[in-house]
């Protein structure tokens, strides 16, 4: 029914959950969209408005990015192939540098694979809703770029990152979704 | 990309994925390592459930930031530690008592005179910890000096003199073991390195799947990046150095005039209470009567306040501010402690006086008692006297457990009491009445209260002292303290919660974590040297306790290993305690405690080197690149 050579071989990490219980989700959020058989491999794609507004996805600030960089339009209109590769890399089991890759393309707003200061900007404005002065945002900002910055572009490219975020002893605890 | 790295991963794990084999074998164990990591993190998380009031902390610090979490991180703590004192001293001294030694009644030191007998069961008796609360187990002068009681051959007076020296060796080894942890975590500084980075890409839990723990959890992290904003700000000042150190300097001349006024204070009190003492004490008023408890309870509030004005002169960084606050309050309150035991070390010399009238008319009386029945008839029935009547020695080992109970009570009233119309009656106020006050009463005068934390800590730390003072000649006091924490804390945590307002200046209390320690361990020091001395150099009272009869309270050790051990042991315990052996095994110790402080001196050393290597390694190799990078530009 679902075509289990198809899946293996494109969603390597999810043969660590089960397909289907994915799947039910999945379907679940637009039964009338999503039909019970893959084998002909539907176009279907279920706009960001329902991804959003899943349990464990509503209260995360950075949702909307998250449904961005996993979608393959860009948009937040996810395939059901999307929807597997988001929880595969967000699940327990990734491993660490594929997460910090992802998570480095989730905070890079302007998708210019760096994160300039505006991105930091505005991942710090989405962490604390706007309470801070503008004047505590720039500081934060300049300490990130100071701390993490080792070509001395100004801006952190996927290498700094990653450098700075395999250190980081909450990385894999926080950056993680069980469902 | 994903597909190519989709692809390798395929190649790498083909026995898995495709036909063959390894498939089940390798599924099996995949599901197996699932299974055991989800154990894992249920057991973590049934770990964390178990903890207690973990969640009102929790709260507390996501909206108060990590000083004032840091308060009822150590009030938790000290509950653990006082459970324990609770259930050495509840079960190995006052069950035991309870359960097989001789009833109420049964004894002189057991009974209530007869004299008292009247109104030994009113409510203002009890509250005082006299009458029926005074000859119970709660105090020492119930217990009797048999050496075994029951049929368990229980030793109550080796088990009370070791439930002592116990609790107050597990206090030590606690409080040593957590500075000692709390060295360790402080010695990591390479977490200043990325400290923003992580706060920033590593702190939002994507986890959280519920509203309310997202909003506690947007308040943790905007708290945090204040503390870590404020530390970075506080580094980078530097101001006119010549003004500030002499404000610094005329701060602490200022502080010290308050403490030698409020010394002199107290000793003018005392001196003048001794006088009234002699003069009788009904013919003076109220205030006179209680005038030293009073003036030490006014200056204990309003001093700390002094205090505070004063620190404003200085203009520290808010933790070392705490800390010099602290500090002061810290040698106020010893002052108090000075007094204190002065005052009760003359109330045990008078009742030891009076200790050998009462032995002088106690032979008296029994004479007379024996010439009155001899009288009577030749053959000397048993004298059946009732024990109410048999006139008692004055234990002032029961008089010193009451005056520390009586002490805790009414510092654990004061608290709340000052709580209640300090906090919350001040924060009614407020919110009512500003409808209709001409200045905004929120933001202008009065406002809410902030979380006081330096004040609460000493008291915290104080009381227990009292406690480890008191809990040889009261063993009730550990009881009492449970109880009192126990309420103490979800008093705290409500009062924190509806009636104050966040610090304005938010700071990272974890420097302060062994400096309460530190301040903790001077205290036990202090607060044993006391019960120390008494046990060791005065003799107990003839007539009551468990060392009724013995010319010391020690000798209880000398009295167990001449009659339960066998001789052989004895023998090597005089060999042992002889001072040519004694006093090179201390220097021995001496010479080790030398030697480990200079090896921890070097290791310290030797890390600092690593280190700097670690960063001049990093800096060349930021060098290189950026030269690296230099190069096309020439070209």
């Amino acid at each position: 029914m679902l075509g289990h050579k198809r899946f293996s071989c494109n969603h390597p990490s999810s043969t660590f959950f089960p397909l289907s219980r994915l799947f039910y989700r999945y379907r679940d959020l637009a039964p009338q969209l999503v039909p019970l058989d893959y084998t002909g491999q539907p176009d279907v794609r279920l706009p960001y408005e329902l991804i959003g507004s899943m349990p464990e996805l509503k209260d995360n600030p950075f949702r909307q990015r998250i449904a961005e960089v996993f979608s393959e339009d860009g948009e937040g209109n996810m395939t059901l192939d999307d929807f597997l590769d988001m929880f595969s890399v967000l699940s327990e089991m990734a491993p660490r540098d594929l997460k910090a890759y992802y998570a480095f393309k989730i905070y890079d707003f302007n998708n210019d694979d760096f994160l300039c200061k505006s991105d930091l900007e505005k991942t710090l404005n989405k962490l604390t809703r706007n309470e801070l002065t503008e004047e505590e945002v720039r500081m934060v900002c300049d300490k990130v770029i100071d701390e993490a910055d080792l070509d001395n572009d100004g801006r952190l490219s996927l290498e700094d990152f990653q450098h700075m975020i395999v250190r980081a002893p909450d990385f894999l605890s926080t950056f993680h979704i069980r469902i | 990309s994903v597909v190519q790295e989709s692809q390798e991963f395929v190649e790498k794990y083909e026995g898995a994925i495709g036909k063959g084999k390894g498939r089940k074998l390798y599924a099996y164990k995949v599901m197996m390592l699932k299974k055991w990591m989800k154990f894992q993190r249920d057991f973590e998380n049934f770990k964390t459930a178990c903890i207690p009031w973990e969640m009102k902390i929790k709260e507390i610090e996501s909206h108060f930031g990590s000083s004032v979490a840091s308060y009822f991180l150590f009030l938790r703590w000290m509950y653990g530690i006082n459970m324990i004192l609770f259930g050495l001293t509840f079960g190995l001294v006052m069950v035991p008592e309870a359960l097989m030694g001789m009833p109420y009644g049964s004894m002189p030191r057991k009974t209530v005179p007869r004299a008292e007998e009247a109104n030994a069961m009113d409510f203002a008796v009890l509250w005082d910890f006299g009458g029926y609360a005074q000859y119970s187990v709660l105090f020492y002068g119930y217990y009797n000096s048999q050496r075994t009681i029951g049929w368990l051959k229980f030793r109550m007076p080796l088990s009370y003199f070791l439930v002592g020296v116990g609790t107050v060796a597990y206090s030590y080894m606690v409080v040593i073991r957590t500075m000692a942890r709390n060295a360790n975590e402080d010695g990591g500084g390479d977490n200043n390195c990325f400290n923003f980075s992580w706060k920033m890409f590593t702190s939002w839990d994507y986890l959280i799947g519920n509203p309310e723990t997202a909003d506690n959890k947007f308040a943790s992290i905007t708290t945090s990046f204040k503390e870590a904003i404020l530390e970075e700000q506080e580094s980078r000042k530097d101001d006119n150095i010549h003004l500030t150190r002499f404000l610094r300097v005329l701060a602490n001349f200022l502080v010290l005039c308050c403490l030698a006024g409020s010394g002199y204070l107290i000793y003018f009190v005392v001196r003048r209470s001794q006088k009234f003492a002699l003069e009788g004490l009904e013919s003076h008023t109220w205030w006179e009567r209680n005038e030293v408890n009073m003036v030490m309870s006014l200056l204990g509030m309003f001093c700390p306040m002094l205090f505070d004005v004063i620190s404003t002169l200085e203009n520290y960084h808010p933790r070392i501010a705490l800390q010099w606050q602290l500090g002061r309050i810290f040698a106020l309150f010893l002052g108090n402690l000075y007094t204190f035991i002065i005052a009760l070390m003359d109330e045990i010399n008078l009742k030891r006086e009076e200790e050998e009238m009462v032995k002088l008319n106690m032979t008296i009386w029994e004479a007379g008692l024996y010439n009155e029945t001899v009288g009577v008839n030749s053959t000397t029935p048993p004298i059946a006297i009732h024990p109410a009547d048999i006139p008692r020695g004055p234990c002032w080992e029961t008089m010193v457990g009451q005056e520390f109970v009586r002490l805790i009570v009414s510092d654990t009233m004061t608290t709340y009491i000052m709580l209640l119309i300090g906090d919350f009656l001040r924060a009614v106020l407020v919110r009512f009445l500003n409808y209709c006050w001409c200045w905004d009463l929120e933001a202008g005068f009065p406002s809410y209260s902030e979380f006081d934390v330096s004040g609460n800590v000493l008291g915290l730390i104080f009381n227990q002292g009292m406690i480890w003072m008191g809990a040889f000649y009261a063993p009730c006091l550990p009881a009492l303290n449970v109880l009192r924490l126990h309420v103490s804390m979800y008093l705290q945590c409500w009062a924190v919660m509806c009636c104050n307002v966040p610090q304005e200046r938010v700071f990272k209390a974890s420097g302060s974590n062994n400096f309460y320690m530190a301040m903790l361990l001077v205290i036990l020091f202090l607060s044993t040297l006391p019960a120390i001395y008494t046990i060791v150099s005065i003799p107990p009272s003839f007539d009551c306790g468990p060392f009724s009869g013995k010319s010391r309270m020690f000798d209880v050790i000398q009295e167990t290993l001449e009659s339960d051990f066998p001789a052989w042991f004895g023998k090597v315990f005089s060999y042992a305690s002889n001072p040519g052996l004694v006093l090179p095994f201390l220097l021995l110790m001496v010479l080790a405690i030398y030697y480990l402080q200079s090896t921890s001196k070097s290791y310290k050393q030797a890390n600092l080197e690593l280190k700097k290597k670690l960063q001049t390694v990093s800096h060349d190799n930021h060098v290189s690149a950026i030269i690296l990078c230099a190069i096309p530009a020439l070209t």
